[in-house]
C-alpha cells in the first residue's frame, strides 16, 4: 500500500500529513505538482494556499499537471483525501459537490474544533463510533461550506455528510465540516486530522482517521 | 478589444463582506438598502466579431473565471 502527498506551490501542511503516514509505517512519498505521477493507492491533497489562492481557493490547482489523471485515478476506486485547501481543490475539480465560501464572520479562524462523526461507514472513519466527538483543529478563512437545496438533499439521502461541527465556527450549511463522494472513495474536510495525530501535540484523535484508510487499503 | 467581467455571489448567497460594508456606510449616515461585493476581471482579446467574443467569454467564465455553484457574472466589451 502506497501513499502520496501532492506538493503544490503554497502547500504548507504537506509535511504534517507525510509525517503522520510515515509514523504509521506507510510507504509514503511527496508528489510534485508539475510532472509527478500518482502511482499510489492513497492520494492526499494537503492544506495550504496553493497558487496563492488566486481567483478562488483551489481554482488554479485544478490545472496542475499532476492532477491530469485524477478522474481516472478516482474512477479506479483509489482513495483521495483533501484536507482544508485540498477540500477546496476537490470541489473545484467537481470530485466533490458544493463550494467553500468566506467564513461568515470574515475572519481567518485558527483553533481547536470539535466534530461529530456523522458517518462511520467510510474508509477513513471506520474506526470511530457514529456520533463520536473528535477534536481536529481548524485553520481557514474560506471554510463556509455551501451547497444548494437539491444538492444538500442528495448528500443527506446518500449519507455523504461525514463530519459536522459541534459548534459551527464558519457558517457552513447544516454544520457540515466534511463530506465524501457517492462512490465512497473521495473525502474532503476543512479540519486537520494530521494536526491531531500525536499526544505530544495535545491530541491524537486524528490517528484513527489515517489508520482507517490504511487498514482499508491493506484489506 | 477588452472584455470587462463582473463577478458577484449569487443573490441567494449571503455576502458577509457586503453586509460589513453596508454597516460602515450606515454609520457614515448613508441610507443604503444593501451592498454586494464582487470582483472585476479584464480580459484582452484580439479584435473579433462581437458574437464570437461573447461566446468565448461565456465559455471562459463557465470553465474557470466563476464558480457556478456560488457565483454569477455579467460582462461588456470595450473596443
Amino acid at each position: 500500500m502506497k501513499a502520496g502527498v501532492v506538493v503544490f506551490p503554497g502547500s504548507n501542511c504537506d509535511k504534517d500529513v507525510f509525517d503522520v503516514l510515515k509514523a504509521l509505517d506507510v510507504d509514503v512519498k511527496y508528489i510534485w505538482h508539475d510532472g509527478g505521477k500518482i502511482d499510489v493507492d492513497l492520494l492526499v491533497l494537503p492544506g495550504g494556499f496553493s497558487y496563492g489562492d488566486y481567483l478562488r481557493c483551489g481554482a488554479i490547482a485544478r490545472f496542475a499537471k499532476v492532477l491530469e489523471g485524477i478522474y481516472e485515478f478516482s474512477e479506479r476506486g483509489n482513495l483521495i483525501l483533501g484536507i482544508c485547501n485540498g477540500f477546496q481543490i476537490l470541489t473545484e475539480l467537481k470530485l466533490l459537490p458544493g463550494a467553500l465560501l468566506r467564513n461568515k464572520n470574515l475572519k481567518f479562524i485558527c483553533s481547536d474544533c470539535q466534530l461529530i462523526v456523522e458517518n462511520n461507514n467510510t474508509p477513513f472513519t471506520r474506526f470511530y463510533e457514529k456520533g463520536e466527538v473528535v477534536n481536529f483543529p481548524i485553520a481557514h478563512g474560506e471554510g463556509n461550506y455551501f451547497i444548494d437545496d437539491e444538492g444538500l438533499k442528495r448528500l443527506k439521502e446518500k449519507g455523504q455528510i461525514v463530519f459536522k461541527y459541534k459548534n459551527n465556527p464558519n457558517g457552513s450549511i447544516e454544520d457540515i465540516a466534511g463530506i465524501i463522494n457517492e462512490g465512497g472513495n473521495v473525502l474532503g474536510l476543512m479540519p486537520h486530522p494530521e494536526r491531531s495525530s500525536s499526544k505530544l501535540l495535545g491530541c491524537d484523535d486524528g490517528l484513527k482517521f489515517f489508520k482507517g484508510a490504511i487498514e482499508f487499503l491493506k484489506g | 478589444m477588452k472584455a470587462l467581467i463582473d463577478v458577484t455571489l449569487k443573490e441567494s448567497i449571503l455576502d458577509p463582506q457586503g453586509a460589513a460594508v453596508k454597516e460602515g456606510l450606515l454609520k457614515l449616515g448613508y441610507h443604503v438598502e444593501g451592498v454586494r461585493i464582487g470582483k472585476h476581471i479584464e480580459v484582452e482579446l484580439k479584435d473579433m466579431d462581437i458574437m464570437e467574443a461573447e461566446g468565448i467569454i461565456k465559455d471562459m467564465c463557465e470553465k474557470l473565471l466563476i464558480n457556478p455553484v456560488i457565483e454569477t457574472y455579467t460582462f461588456r466589451f470595450e473596443v
